[in-house]
């Protein structure tokens, strides 16, 4: 049996995550929804998700010595980051007055802005960017198997993330200027979106995500 | 290419049983809140609200379980309203598999809770739902009041001061509600979502009085709304949320088809 493992570090609600993946996966995987490190070592796939502030996230990572198995596990297995699981990979995020993050990906995680307004209405835009909003695949990928280019996924944030290195990018979304949604290097993809809630196109990656290899090749 | 405006379907919920007349031809149970919400789903609904009009605080927790079976099968964001009035009645919903939760009564009664719920679980999840009413004479600018009781007590809380104010206090989104229109079906009170929307940072939901998909388009072209919430016209199957989105995009508005 495969284990598909859902980091839990008590931010937030990890449920619906958990029953979209047992909704999906393939047949014969379980789903663990775990704070221990040693369940999340041991799983063949790992799924890191999170919501709230950057700064709890980073401090309640550490306090349960979970960010030395986010590090690990980012460089071993199938790896899926979703919305503040993806943020965090960076070096920095402006968030809460600046707070250091994990630095897997060199980079920095930015604030929209309160003056951001839409480039062809010339609108104010809200924030938080919430809701259904188009993801551009930038290159192929195994996990956008079957999902349209272009579709729409359910965001809710108000940071986003942007990478030193451009060849991490994987998906770009627009809201009052092009934003990275989804990065991936070798056995990571990580998305700002919530695939567990964006109906099909969410849950095709998720599916996707439970039959993944860890490699690049389309 | 950018952000769609949300259609949100809302369904009353009592003691665990879709009311207000849902009635589809092609539903088993029109009172099943999971059967409904399946559908609304398959129609390409982008949330869906359940309000919890359960008179009785024993019987809440049976909300808890229609939360959790509806998230089991339902892969869209789900708001909870109607008796959130702890930080215990927020996480239990979230833990169900709610996304956000929608406060009204509480925070006119005490707005700190407000701050409290967005400290503790974050903004993302804390919807604040304003029931406002017209109370200027004729020929005055138009002012709004903060009115309590289903739109029977007023507060004397202007509803422009009281939307910034809980904006100011973490709430991610605001649900505005004319208790002028609401059931009325002659459209949203488009003056006070468009006054709201201006002055608030967060998205703004309109809600009360659609009749018809003319008046959807209304809430986002004219009223300023980031999503429109409406119930009777989508459970007597009058128009499909396929239908009113189709509507809304031929309208020149920017939604997930």
């Amino acid at each position: 049996m495969k284990t598909i493992a859902v980091i839990d570090y008590g931010m937030g609600n990890l449920r619906s995550v958990a029953k979209a993946l047992e909704h999906v996966a393939a047949p014969g995987t379980r789903i663990d929804v775990t704070s221990d490190p040693e369940r999340v070592y041991r799983a063949d796939r790992v799924v890191f998700p999170g919501q709230g502030a950057a700064r709890d996230c980073m401090r309640e990572l550490q306090s349960r010595g979970l960010d030395e198995v986010v590090l690990e596990c980012s460089r071993q297995k199938p790896f899926l980051g979703i919305c503040m699981g993806m943020q965090v990979l960076m070096e920095f995020s402006e968030e809460n007055a600046g707070t250091d993050c994990l630095g897997i990906y060199s980079g920095k995680v930015l604030y929209f802005g309160d003056d951001l307004t839409d480039s062809v209405s010339g609108l104010r835009l809200k924030i938080p960017h919430m809701g259904w909003n188009q993801i551009h695949q930038a290159q192929p990928h195994p996990l956008w198997k079957d999902i349209d280019q272009d579709s729409r996924f359910y965001f809710v944030h108000s940071y986003y993330v942007q990478p030193d290195d451009t060849g991490l990018i994987a998906g770009e979304t627009h809201y009052g200027r092009v934003f990275t949604s989804v990065i991936a290097r070798d056995n990571v993809f990580a998305i700002q979106a919530h695939p567990e809630k964006s109906a099909a196109a969410g849950l095709q990656l998720l599916s996707n995500f439970s039959r993944w290899n860890g490699e690049t090749q389309t | 290419m950018g952000l769609a405006k949300r259609i949100i379907p809302c369904l009353d919920v009592d003691n665990g049983r879709v009311v207000k007349g849902v009635q589809f031809v092609d539903i088993r149970d029109a009172g099943d809140p999971v059967e409904v919400a399946r559908r609304y789903d398959r129609e390409g609904a982008d949330e869906i609200t359940f309000l919890d009009i359960t008179a009785s605080s024993d019987d809440r927790e049976t909300m808890v379980h229609v939360v959790e079976e509806v998230a089991a099968e339902v892969f869209i964001p789900l708001t909870v309203g109607g008796g959130i009035r702890t930080l215990e009645d927020i996480r239990r919903m979230l833990n169900a598999g709610a996304d956000k939760v929608a406060i009204n009564t509480a925070a006119v009664f005490r707005p700190e809770f407000v701050r409290e719920a967005t400290e503790r679980f974050g903004s993302q999840c804390i919807v604040v739902a304003i029931d406002a009413k017209q109370v200027n004479e004729k020929g005055e600018e138009p002012r709004w009041e903060i009115f309590t009781h289903g739109g029977r007590k007023p507060t004397g809380i202007d509803a422009i001061d009281w939307a910034r104010k809980m904006v100011d206090y973490g709430a991610g989104e605001l649900l505005v509600t004319s208790m002028d229109r609401d059931g009325t079906k002659i459209g949203f009170d488009l003056p006070l979502t468009r006054a709201i929307s201006d002055a608030v940072s967060v998205p703004v939901i309109a809600s009360g009085g659609v009749g018809n998909l003319e008046h959807l388009a209304e809430g986002v072209l004219e009223g300023a709304a980031d999503a429109v919430l409406a119930a009777s016209i989508f459970h007597f199957a009058e128009y499909s949320i396929h239908e009113a989105k189709e509507r809304m995009a031929a309208a020149g508005i920017e939604m997930r088809l």
